[in-house]
């Protein structure tokens, strides 16, 4: 019986709950049973012998679940072998989130986590943190949702020597470039057209200044190249300025623009918005996520996939867990 | 300086040579030969174009040592700048002084700005450009690259450089 515990229970920790519940026999087939045993958000909690729906049955009549322990106290208690942590994400403190991982790590215990804050600031601590105390890390839904990279990187293409990656990692702004290339129209009104939709937030600065992909594209460098680098050595140049003329301009050239992401093994690290030839692959449409990953031995390998969203995050969290407790066979 | 050279050639063993010597005994590096036999002259002659670098004053030597040799000269090209790289420029282009941004680039003796393309929404919002460069070589393009960028980011215009798609 594998034991979880979930500190955060937002948008992300409840597709992942979610997803546990209705995905059991699919997950249970391939890591065996587990049993959610805590689950915390940033004012309340529930703990002990309780079914997934109970919580959300909670969280949706009260607004809060039945308990009100800490994080702190139920890693402290540590009644969980792997804990899921989705709390939401500062790229310069990394807290709340880094020092629940760090905790958990200490006392010999798994983490699975979605955010970003705590490996852009510590990256290089935590993957000590977790060798030194036996306990392992995993990060997949930190870096483009859904779509499979730090594993498919790690594991597919181990042995490769990796050169340079290219990527579209924000899927905001990803929507905002298409539109304006599609419409023509200006960046003010395409920006209130993606905030009415929900796919931008009501302060877009996250997204459209470059932080998100900037901080994504951290975790890359120092996963892949194994780099200790931090957000303040990205280049980053979002895609506030951009003019409607300025796509005109550049599809009669041939190219589009699109917000992204760099990294290379000689050290480049640049967020940036550039111009993509139509034809290039990582010209794409909407909110989805794609990363080029050019290698000396696969050539270029091509990953798209959905970069955000409740149920795509879960995917991402849920294939860590089975990677740390799967029995290896697929069948 | 580097130039194309088409000559014709007879259908026959050792015709190349009577290009390839000469170039080799002045000094000159043969960058690329492309010998093409499906666009044979009506005199039965095989056209084949030469890549050359070689010192600027040491050309008029070069072809007429060719000539001697019986070989037709057909046309020869100076190739000036072989890489070219597009970007957009997004800010106060023309209020920055476009002109001083172009000299620099043209100063350099390397590179130079072949094409400006500009649109001008509205007086005293950014507009919005494209300029294209052109160097001698890659390492020529990436020096005038960081020059623009340096300008560019004193002058506060965006630029948008392409994703190059030649492999790492």
């Amino acid at each position: 019986m594998i034991k979880i515990a979930m500190v955060g229970f937002g948008t992300v920790g409840r597709g992942f709950a979610r997803a546990l519940a209705e995905n059991r026999e699919i997950i249970e087939k391939k890591i065996g049973k587990y049993r959610v045993t805590a689950i915390c958000d940033s004012k309340s909690s529930i703990t002990g012998d309780f079914r997934i729906d109970e919580a959300f049955k909670h969280k949706s009549e009260r607004g809060r679940l039945p308990e009100s322990r800490s994080a702190e106290e139920i890693i402290e208690e540590g009644n969980f072998d792997v804990l899921i942590e989705t709390t939401p994400t500062d790229v310069f403190s990394g807290e709340p989130g880094l020092s629940y991982i760090k905790r958990t790590l200490k006392s010999g215990r798994d983490v699975i986590t979605s955010n970003k804050g705590p490996l852009v600031v510590a990256y290089r601590d935590l993957m000590r943190l977790a060798e030194r105390h036996g306990a392992r890390i995993g990060f997949e839904a930190t870096v483009g949702g859904a779509m499979p990279v730090i594993k498919m990187i790690r594991d597919e293409l181990a042995g490769n020597r990796i050169k340079r990656l290219r990527g579209i990692l924000n899927g905001t702004t990803n929507y905002i470039l298409s539109r304006m290339e599609k419409e023509k129209a200006p960046y003010p009104q395409i920006l209130s057209e993606a905030q009415e939709l929900g796919i931008a937030e009501a302060d877009p600065g996250y997204d459209v200044e470059g932080i998100d992909a900037g901080a994504k594209l951290v975790i890359l460098a120092n996963s892949v190249f194994g780099r200790n680098v931090r957000f303040q050595d990205v280049e980053i140049r979002g895609i506030t300025r951009i003019t409607p003329e300025a796509f005109e301009i550049a599809v009669e050239k041939g190219y589009t623009i699109r917000l992204i992401a760099e990294a290379d093994e000689n050290g480049k690290l640049e967020v940036s918005p550039r111009l993509v030839k139509l034809t290039n692959p990582l010209a794409i449409y909407g909110t989805l996520n794609a990363v080029l990953i050019e290698t000396d031995l696969a050539g270029e390998v091509f990953v798209i996939g959905r970069g955000a969203g409740e149920k795509e995050t879960a995917s991402a969290l849920i294939s860590d867990l089975v990677d740390f407790y799967g029995n290896g066979s697929f069948g | 300086m580097r130039f194309t050279l088409i000559v014709e050639l007879e259908d026959k063993p050792g015709q190349l040579l009577k290009v390839i010597e000469p170039i080799s005994r002045i000094g000159g590096n043969v960058i690329s030969i492309v010998h093409d036999r499906h666009k044979v002259s009506p005199l039965k002659r095989v056209p084949v174009e030469f890549v050359v670098d070689i010192d600027t004053e040491k050309v008029e030597s070069l072809l007429s040592r060719i000539k001697e040799s019986g070989v037709h000269i057909r046309s020869i090209n100076e190739v000036r700048m072989l890489y070219t790289e597009s970007f957009l420029l997004i800010g106060h282009i023309i209020h920055t002084d476009l002109s001083d941004t172009v000299n620099r680039i043209d100063e350099t003796g390397f590179a130079e700005v072949v094409e400006i393309h500009i649109t001008m929404p509205k007086v005293n919002e950014p507009s919005t450009a494209i300029i294209t460069i052109s160097a001698r070589g890659k390492d020529e393009l990436g020096r005038a690259r960081k020059i623009l960028r340096e300008i560019c980011e004193k002058k506060d215009i965006l630029v948008i450089e392409p994703l190059n798609e030649e492999s790492a």
